[in-house]
């Protein structure tokens, strides 16, 4: 009885535009392809290079795709409304899997010298590139943890993938577990908002706001306090900081920089989309805590980066200042603060993948020769490297005619039109000490002589093409947007809907 | 054609150049130089210098013509002046322009480069040596000629790049420790800068209702902040001018790093990079903030005077020639400093003429002081001794430079020295007197100096040191030449850069209610006119005060300022100095019929 009815039934399938998932899907079925294809196809059969190339084919065909739906204009809802392809969620999308692209190139020599399986390492990456643009796209709090734990449950794994370094397993534990605990803090915090607003879904929570006043708002400000923990661990803000420095430095290079851009850039989306969109009505409350949020993580990125003795573990700590930048946007909790940060999200992308990618070409077969001592000498030894992570580094520090310049202006911009003055003070302020933390990286390659490298350790003469590519193609970019910033900030006002 | 700019409105064109982008190349061909060096190749090092030099010698003749075609009868307004959009969603734009203001620094800018390269070689590393020197070049025009709040930004800011690795990269002694002090120093300074700068856009466009513009004459022209919010900014702005001057508090990046630097930077920094500071404390801090200036105006002088004193004091206890010399600038900066917040025509032309002054004669410094350690490998004055003998001709280019820096009459210092104490004693008179004392620790400081150095007994190395070569005369000849003939006749320097010191002076007391340019109660004043002239009749000029008619040397009594306050001024301010009103009567009388 029961399936001939069914049967009879005419079948409501959800309308959904698949080409508009295009971001979402494409990532997602390159790495089920490319799970199978190895899998069930002997390695032998296989260049070495192939997984590199499939991850990068399918990072610029996402690129494209964002791209023809961009032209395209509108919004894609499918699902119910639950996710949601709009400018915004594109251009992360975009970041995303451009930082992917242009990471992908550098691995096979990596996998290569490190010892790592590059098929595990490019599956991971396009799952979590796909979590991202989940997390980008998400219209639903319970979307959005779905989005967030496929990024995050794959970057557990890739950071433990150099399984012959402790510390690479070191930081997998560290950051699963912590990741983990966090993660119950952000279901909470869902759970939570869900209970006061009666809905899960972002648009629902802003406009259940909109309509009501929450007298008794305790179960409200505890969710969205908990959805801050949450999220502030993904981004690494401090108090909720402390994984990210050994994670970085342990997880094999190229992750790091994955870690750095593709990761950092979907949690500020997400941010974005719970904070400055869903709960813009109660902006009055949670913007003193991403204020005080955004001061801690200044200081301690900044200054942290300033102590270090060793090169990656300051770019970890700048990477934490760098977030504190960011956080400076969202504080204002405006347009133009959500256009700043997705300016310093896509111009940070670059540059992260820049410098880590120098950074992996220098350290050494065990991915962990990249104490500052290691690069003493290097503006002789290396003057092309010693160039390149310059400019980057100078970008870091904000230098004028470099994407970070313009990055930082912007979110100062942002947070001056907000009223903000205090936190943009604070946000130059610890400019000044991280520049001295990259100040030290310069004086090490060109100001110390040259050490002599230790024979077994002795850094390949040659980086690579794709390396080399990539490299070239990180300082093209983070300089033409310095020079003419237009395009990315045109770009960034129209995600932003200005 | 030239295009001249005031108040916001184009005012039309005067002379009839043909190339308007003249500022903006003059500020790439350095640029463009650098990248040259950074593609040449490996296997013709002796290439390098050549190439450096072509490039500068291009920006420097530009330079030049751009002062040959400067209209000296619209000193006061932006000639040359060319706007591009560049970030348009933020209201920036490149706009370059020069004014009487800025017209001789970037003139001596332009001639102490390429004589900086020509005169010292890079030690080592030739190819990044000289590409960070262009670099640095192209950062100095730009600041100067940046008429727009964050290209002006951009410029005070990248300057830093090249100059911090000239230090670390061709210095000596601590290098790496007086870069990085030099660098973290400066970008503090500017830090909070930057804050101010949007700020201060925002502020106004919300306050005048327009859209955001970093525009610096829009913004300076209306005048829309409030009160305390002005001065707040102008603190913010003041605080970065005071690093790189540098003033008293945070000066001590100066000597560190000026002493380790390689010669060329020292001669860089003191001659050019010094002037940023000074020049920014006028452009945007006098015209963008007029009433904090004059509210703030005591405490920038007393600065200025603390930094005379105490620069002279620590000059003349130094043993190394270099770090006196270094100290020597933060005492002849604090007289610009005074110069500039004496907030009267003297002072300011003064001030001004004095950034010229002392980047020819500091410059020079620096460069003997580099020749002599060149030769003898110390710089400690105590090693050194009866130089004179050996080398007869690099004492007397020494001592010639010397006395202008000392202030000696008939040189340039003297000049500058004296409008500048001129108009400290009209506005702040003991502080003009303490300020004069400086000028005797000068003498003091720096005759004990050339007399340890270059008078006594010579033994040992010292009697064996070369003279001055044909090429290192070469190129001190410009400096002696510059010396020398804006000591004897300032009148062609002064004449442009007053009427746009008038311009700001007015501008001045056009927005501050109850501010009159500060002068002196006897009559008749002493007038900066009465230098160049001894016909120096008097005689009031009614509304149209201030105009001065092509240099004139007696067109009009700044002194005189009896017509300042009062109805005359009330009855002024209804159509205001802003607009093409001001550009109008600032514009000189040939060019009145322009402004329509």
């Amino acid at each position: 009885m029961m399936p001939l009815a069914l049967a009879q039934l005419p079948v409501q399938t959800p309308d959904i535009d698949w080409a508009g998932l295009l971001p979402v899907l494409l990532p997602a079925a390159g790495s089920l392809v490319l799970l199978m294809v190895r899998s069930l196809v002997p390695s032998r059969w296989l260049p070495a290079a192939a997984d590199a190339v499939w991850t990068f084919a399918v990072a610029v065909a996402g690129v494209v795709a964002v791209a023809v739906l961009w032209q395209r204009g509108g919004e894609v809802r499918a699902f119910e409304g639950q996710l949601v392809m709009d400018q915004m969620a594109l251009f992360v999308a975009a970041v995303v899997l451009g930082a992917v692209a242009l990471a992908a190139p550098t691995l096979p020599r990596y996998c290569r010298r490190v010892g790592v399986a590059s098929a595990e390492l490019c599956v991971l990456i396009l799952l979590a590139a796909s979590g991202a643009v989940v997390m980008a796209g998400a219209a639903d709090l319970i979307v959005l943890f779905l989005g967030l734990e496929t990024m995050s449950i794959a970057a557990y794994v890739m950071a433990a993938l150099n399984l012959r370094r402790l510390e690479s397993l070191e930081a997998g534990l560290k950051y699963f577990v912590l990741g983990a605990f966090s993660t119950a803090f952000l279901l909470f915090g869902i759970a939570l908002v869900y209970g006061a607003t009666g809905t899960t879904s972002l648009g629902g929570i802003a406009a259940y706001l909109d309509t009501y006043i929450v007298l008794r708002d305790g179960m409200l400000l505890a969710g969205m306090a908990m959805l801050l923990v949450g999220l502030g661990f993904k981004v690494a803000a401090a108090p909720f900081h402390a994984w990210a420095p050994d994670v970085y430095v342990g997880a094999p290079t190229p992750v790091t920089a994955l870690m750095a851009s593709a990761v950092k850039a979907a949690g500020f989306a997400a941010l974005i989309r719970v904070f400055v969109e869903a709960l813009e009505v109660r902006a009055d409350d949670w913007r003193p805590a991403v204020f005080a949020l955004a001061c801690a993580t200044l200081a301690v990125g900044s200054v942290g980066a300033a102590v270090q003795s060793d090169a990656k573990r300051i770019l970890a700590y700048s990477s934490v200042s760098h977030a504190g930048f960011i956080l400076v946007g969202i504080q204002a909790a405006s347009d133009e603060g959500v256009a700043a940060v997705l300016f310093y999200v896509a111009a940070y992308a670059v540059i992260a993948v820049g410098s880590f990618t120098v950074l992996s070409a220098l350290s050494g077969s065990q991915d962990d020769r990249t104490s500052l001592d290691s690069l003493s000498g290097l503006g002789t030894r290396r003057p092309a490297l010693a160039l390149a992570l310059t400019v980057l580094l100078l970008a870091q520090a904000g230098v004028p005619f470099t994407s970070g310049f313009v990055a930082k202006f912007s979110v100062v911009a942002a947070a001056v039109d907000a009223e903000s003055y205090a936190l943009a003070i604070v946000a130059m302020v610890s400019a000044v000490v991280a520049a001295y933390a990259y100040l030290r990286m310069v004086v090490a390659m060109y100001f110390h002589d040259a050490e002599p490298e230790p024979e077994a350790e002795a850094v390949p003469p040659t980086i690579g093409l794709g390396t080399g590519a990539v490299i070239v193609a990180a300082i093209l970019f983070t300089v033409a947007m310095g020079v003419v910033p237009g395009l990315l900030e045109s770009l960034s006002s129209t995600a932003a809907g200005l | 054609m030239v295009t001249v700019r005031k108040g916001g409105l184009l005012v039309g064109a005067v002379a009839s150049a043909s190339f308007p982008a003249v500022l903006t190349v003059l500020v790439l061909v350095p640029v463009a130089g650098a990248l040259v060096l950074l593609a040449m190749p490996r296997t013709r090092p002796d290439l390098l210098k050549p190439v450096a030099l072509a490039a500068s010698t291009v920006s420097a003749a530009l330079a030049v013509w751009v002062l040959a075609e400067f209209d000296t009868g619209a000193a006061s307004v932006f000639q040359f002046w060319q706007q591009h959009e560049w970030i348009a969603g933020w209201g920036v734009s490149w706009q370059v322009g020069v004014d009487g203001l800025s017209l001789f620094l970037v003139v001596m800018t332009a001639l102490i480069f390429p004589l900086a390269i020509v005169g010292v070689d890079a030690e080592h590393s030739p190819k990044p040596y000289y590409a960070w020197m262009l670099v640095l070049e192209a950062g100095c025009l730009g600041t100067f000629v940046a008429l727009d709040l964050v290209m002006f930004f951009v410029f005070f800011e990248i300057v830093l790049v090249p100059m911090y690795f000239l230090i670390g990269g061709w210095g000596h002694g601590q290098r790496a420790y007086a870069a990085t002090k030099f660098f973290l120093f400066t970008m503090f300074g500017s830090a909070l800068m930057l804050v101010a700068i949007v700020a201060l856009a925002f502020l106004h466009a919300s306050a005048a209702g327009d859209d955001v513009t970093f525009d610096l004459t829009a913004i300076a022209e209306s005048q829309v902040l409030a009160t305390d919010t002005a001065r707040w900014l102008f603190l913010a702005f003041a605080l970065a001018f005071a690093v790189k001057v540098p003033l008293f508090p945070v000066h001590t990046w100066l000597p560190d790093a000026h002493t380790n630097a390689p010669t060329a930077g020292s001669v860089i920094l003191a001659a050019v990079m010094l002037k940023l500071g000074t020049y920014g404390l006028v452009r945007f801090g006098l015209y963008l903030f007029p009433e904090a200036s004059v509210y703030f105006a005591p405490l920038m002088v007393t600065l200025g005077v603390i930094g005379i004193i105490y620069g002279a004091i620590a000059a003349a206890m130094q043993r190394d020639l270099k770090r006196l010399v270094a100290y020597s600038s933060v005492a002849h900066l604090g007289f610009i400093v005074i110069g500039t917040f004496a907030l009267n025509t003297e002072g300011l032309t003064g001030g001004v003429l004095q950034m010229v002054n002392h980047g020819v004669s500091t410059g020079a410094l620096f460069l003997l002081v580099g020749m002599i350690y060149e030769r003898r490998h110390t710089r400690e004055i105590a090693e050194l001794g009866g130089l004179q003998k050996p080398a007869p001709k690099l004492a007397a280019v020494f001592l010639v430079v010397m006395l202008s820096s000392v202030g000696l009459p008939g040189l340039n210092g003297f000049v500058g020295e004296l409008l500048v104490l001129l108009g400290a004693f009209n506005a702040h008179r003991w502080w003009a007197v303490a300020a004069a004392a400086g000028v005797i620790l000068a003498a003091v400081y720096l005759l004990w100096a050339y007399q340890r150095v270059f008078h006594g007994p010579a033994s040992g190395a010292n009697a064996e040191m070369p003279d001055l070569r044909w090429r290192e005369g070469l190129v001190m000849a410009p400096f002696i030449v510059a010396i020398v003939f804006m000591g004897v006749y300032p009148k062609p320097v002064i004449e442009r850069i007053e009427p746009a010191v008038d311009a700001i002076i007015a501008h001045v007391e056009d927005n501050v209610a109850g501010f009159a340019e500060p002068a002196a109660n006897v009559h008749p004043p002493v007038t900066l006119k009465d230098l160049a002239t001894t016909d120096s009749t008097h005689h009031g000029h009614g509304d149209d005060h201030h105009t001065d008619d092509d240099g004139d040397s007696d067109g009009h009594q700044n002194g005189d300022n009896g017509h300042h306050s009062g109805e005359d001024h009330d009855s002024d301010s209804g159509n205001g100095h802003g607009g093409d009103g001001n550009g109008d009567s600032r514009s000189g009388n040939d060019h009145g019929e322009d402004g329509r």
